[in-house]
């Protein structure tokens, strides 16, 4: 009980810390451009270009639960669109209104097809690392250029342009005057939160990472459990990857490659132990937060997409830096 | 048969050389034109730069880490060196090589603070840095690049040098790059360091088990230190060898490389978890991914196959080097 007890105050005060900094970012980037960060503008399209980024978060969070990483979640979110996308211009005609019209169950259809793409992509990921012991870190770098690859090879190199209507609602549309991502985003969220908290698979991936041999002698079926995890993470990559061709209405092999260290970022700055063990869905949403009003509170500073990388990579190790620290003095 | 399959048990590269025979042959067979030496010399030139990365991503990979920030700290130490170059007017070989190693150097210690005193895993370290510097360059430094007409007079000849030169059938002249020749001699000095120095076997020892090596003697620390910061001056090194052969300075250049490297060291049979993996091996392992990535025209498949076909290396190396090292893991 002791234990649980320490733990529940250990990830509090790792909130407590998160919450703290986007409060600070956030007074920083306000007090740096008065007049042009606090306008509703720039939060309303943070709500509709964070989510993406949220659930590859997530998705490297379910991944580095068990001490794995996913590096292929970019190939999987570009496979997945670029598959519905070319079943659209399949069924209705490329870029004319007939493909802009498109009824609504083949527009469900095509959701379908970009979630089966990343549930089958997930499994591959999770049959490699749980059947034939690749290590995760080689065995989705090497996926991930197979998915990307497949992605040049179906496209030849340009965007698949024009999704319908509907499509494009998921990325771009307000719901309750909400941004329907966020929506897609929050739901999502509360579901991995209550599936890795309240459910026997959730704590059983979080014993996995903390001692996968203990976990085996305790009797966990191991091998199951972490291949549902990254048929899990695949599934997340894929929903994002709808997001992210519905909000630009369009999708390409490349798209999104800045995204992996951000996710990576997103899910160390947010609490998750890369070695296992650790993770916290909240600590992805107050952590996606702080880096989204960082990141326009630069842009809006007029910073270079450079630069922000260059923050990007300097906030990572100083994420990590911070972690070392704390918990040499615990 | 037994003799064969032990030889290859206890000779790892032997089986990597079959492999590129194999692969040769094949493509050969298929296309005659491989066997130009027009081909035959510019696979070999083709070969050193990756060759080169892969003998640093060698290092840290037998110390049991992973490096991904490689690519940025060549480019780094490459257009630093020739804009200081430009800027200071001077444009001997020996300081200019002695530069760009320097920053490789430097960049490769920042890796070690960060994956010895801070015990993060190296692919996070290394995302985090790599990210960082590349923003630096770019978002810093300068995004232009600096073309054959003000690139350094002495560098351009350097990367030009030929060993010697052959006629070919149908007249025309054709060279082997004197750069092969400085590929062998680093391949060399990191053989005999790994091979006869105690520092050398320190670094297999590391990879082999942290805590058994302290306990044996050796200076954790020091190895640490070392294999960064090698890695991070070969890398450096390479980078301007890089700009001397291509005969620009590119700073978005080697985007991605890190992959083909990963994979032409994995495909040497260096074992991810550490203690594993030669010379030899990963000097095999580099010509086989350039001769069958290069060779995709020639055997008339699209080059937009490229990707998936170091993917499919990728996960096919590894699955073979986990079921080899089964036994270890289990």
């Amino acid at each position: 009980m002791t234990a649980i007890a320490q733990r529940l105050r250990r990830v509090d005060t790792n909130l407590l810390q998160l919450a703290l900094l986007t409060v600070l970012i956030f007074a920083a980037m306000a007090a740096l451009n008065p007049e042009r960060f606090l306008r509703p503008y720039v939060f309303e399209s943070i709500t509709f270009v964070a989510p993406e980024l949220g659930l590859l978060a997530i998705a490297m969070m379910v991944a580095m639960l068990t001490g794995g990483i996913d590096l292929s979640v970019i190939g999987i979110a570009n496979l997945s669109c670029i598959l519905a996308g070319l079943f659209f211009h399949a069924v209705g005609a490329p870029r004319g209104p007939e493909l802009a019209n498109l009824a609504w169950p083949l527009v469900a259809a095509g959701i379908g097809l970009a979630l089966c793409t990343g549930l089958l992509a997930g499994a591959i990921n999770g049959l490699l690392i749980t059947r034939l012991r690749v290590t995760p870190i080689l065995a989705t770098i090497g996926t991930g250029q197979v998915y990307t690859g497949i992605c040049l090879v179906l496209t030849g190199g340009p965007a698949v342009v024009g999704f319908p209507k509907l499509w494009g609602l998921i990325g771009n549309g307000t719901a309750f005057g909400i941004a329907v991502p966020l929506i897609v985003f929050l739901v999502v969220a509360a579901l991995v939160w209550f599936m890795l908290a309240r459910t026997a698979f959730g704590i059983n991936l979080a014993l996995i990472g903390t001692n996968a041999r203990a976990a085996a002698f305790a009797g966990l079926r191991t091998g199951r459990t972490v291949f549902l995890s990254y048929v899990l993470t695949g599934g997340l990559a894929s929903i994002a990857g709808i997001l992210l061709s519905g909000r630009t209405n369009a999708a390409k092999s490349d798209y999104g490659v800045s995204y992996l260290l951000q996710a990576v970022l997103i899910a160390v700055l947010a609490g998750t132990n890369p070695a296992g063990g650790r993770a916290s869905v909240p600590g992805i949403v107050l952590a996606l937060a702080a880096l989204m009003l960082l990141s326009s509170g630069l842009q809006i500073m007029r910073f270079s997409n450079f630069l922000v990388d260059l923050i990007w990579g300097g906030f990572l190790l100083l994420s990590i830096a911070l972690a070392a620290w704390r918990n040499r003095t615990r | 048969m037994s003799g064969i399959a032990a030889a290859f048990r206890r000779h790892p590269e032997l089986m990597v050389a079959a492999i590129l025979v194999v692969t040769v042959v094949t493509i050969g067979l298929v296309n005659p034109v491989f066997w130009q030496p027009s081909n035959l010399f510019s696979l070999l030139r083709a070969s050193v730069i990756t060759g080169i990365l892969g003998l640093a991503v060698l290092l840290v990979m037998l110390s049991g880490g992973i490096d991904v920030s490689f690519p940025a700290f060549a480019i780094a130490a490459m257009y630093l060196t020739v804009k200081a170059m430009i800027a200071w007017g001077f444009d001997s070989i020996l300081p200019a090589f002695a530069m760009a190693t320097g920053i490789g150097l430097l960049l490769g210690l920042v890796n070690a603070v960060f994956v010895h005193y801070l015990r993060m895993i190296p692919l996070i370290v290394t995302l985090g840095t790599g990210t960082a510097v590349r923003g630096f360059i770019l978002g810093i430094v300068g995004t232009s690049q600096i073309n054959i007409d003000q690139m350094p007079q002495r560098l351009i000849e350097f990367g030009r040098g030929q060993l010697f030169s052959v006629t070919q059938a149908d007249g025309s002249q054709t060279g082997l790059s004197a750069m092969v020749l400085v590929y062998a001699l680093i391949a060399l000095l990191v053989h005999l360091l790994l091979r006869y120095t105690m520092v050398g076997r320190g670094i297999y020892a590391l990879g082999g088990g942290e805590e058994a090596a302290r306990r044996v003697g050796f200076n954790i620390r020091q190895t640490t230190f070392l294999v960064y910061g090698l890695a991070g001056a070969i890398a450096g090194f390479a980078g301007l060898l890089h700009g001397a052969m291509i005969w620009t300075a590119n700073p978005r250049d080697m985007v991605g490389l890190e992959l083909d490297v990963i994979a032409a060291v994995v495909l040497g049979g260096a074992s991810i978890f550490g203690g594993r993996g030669s010379v030899i091996g990963t000097i095999l392992g580099g010509l086989t991914l350039i001769v069958i990535t290069n060779s995709l025209i020639i055997l008339g498949i699209d080059t937009t196959w490229q990707r998936v076909v170091v993917g499919l290396i990728v996960i096919t190396a590894t699955a073979a080097t986990a079921w080899r090292d089964r036994k270890r893991i289990a």
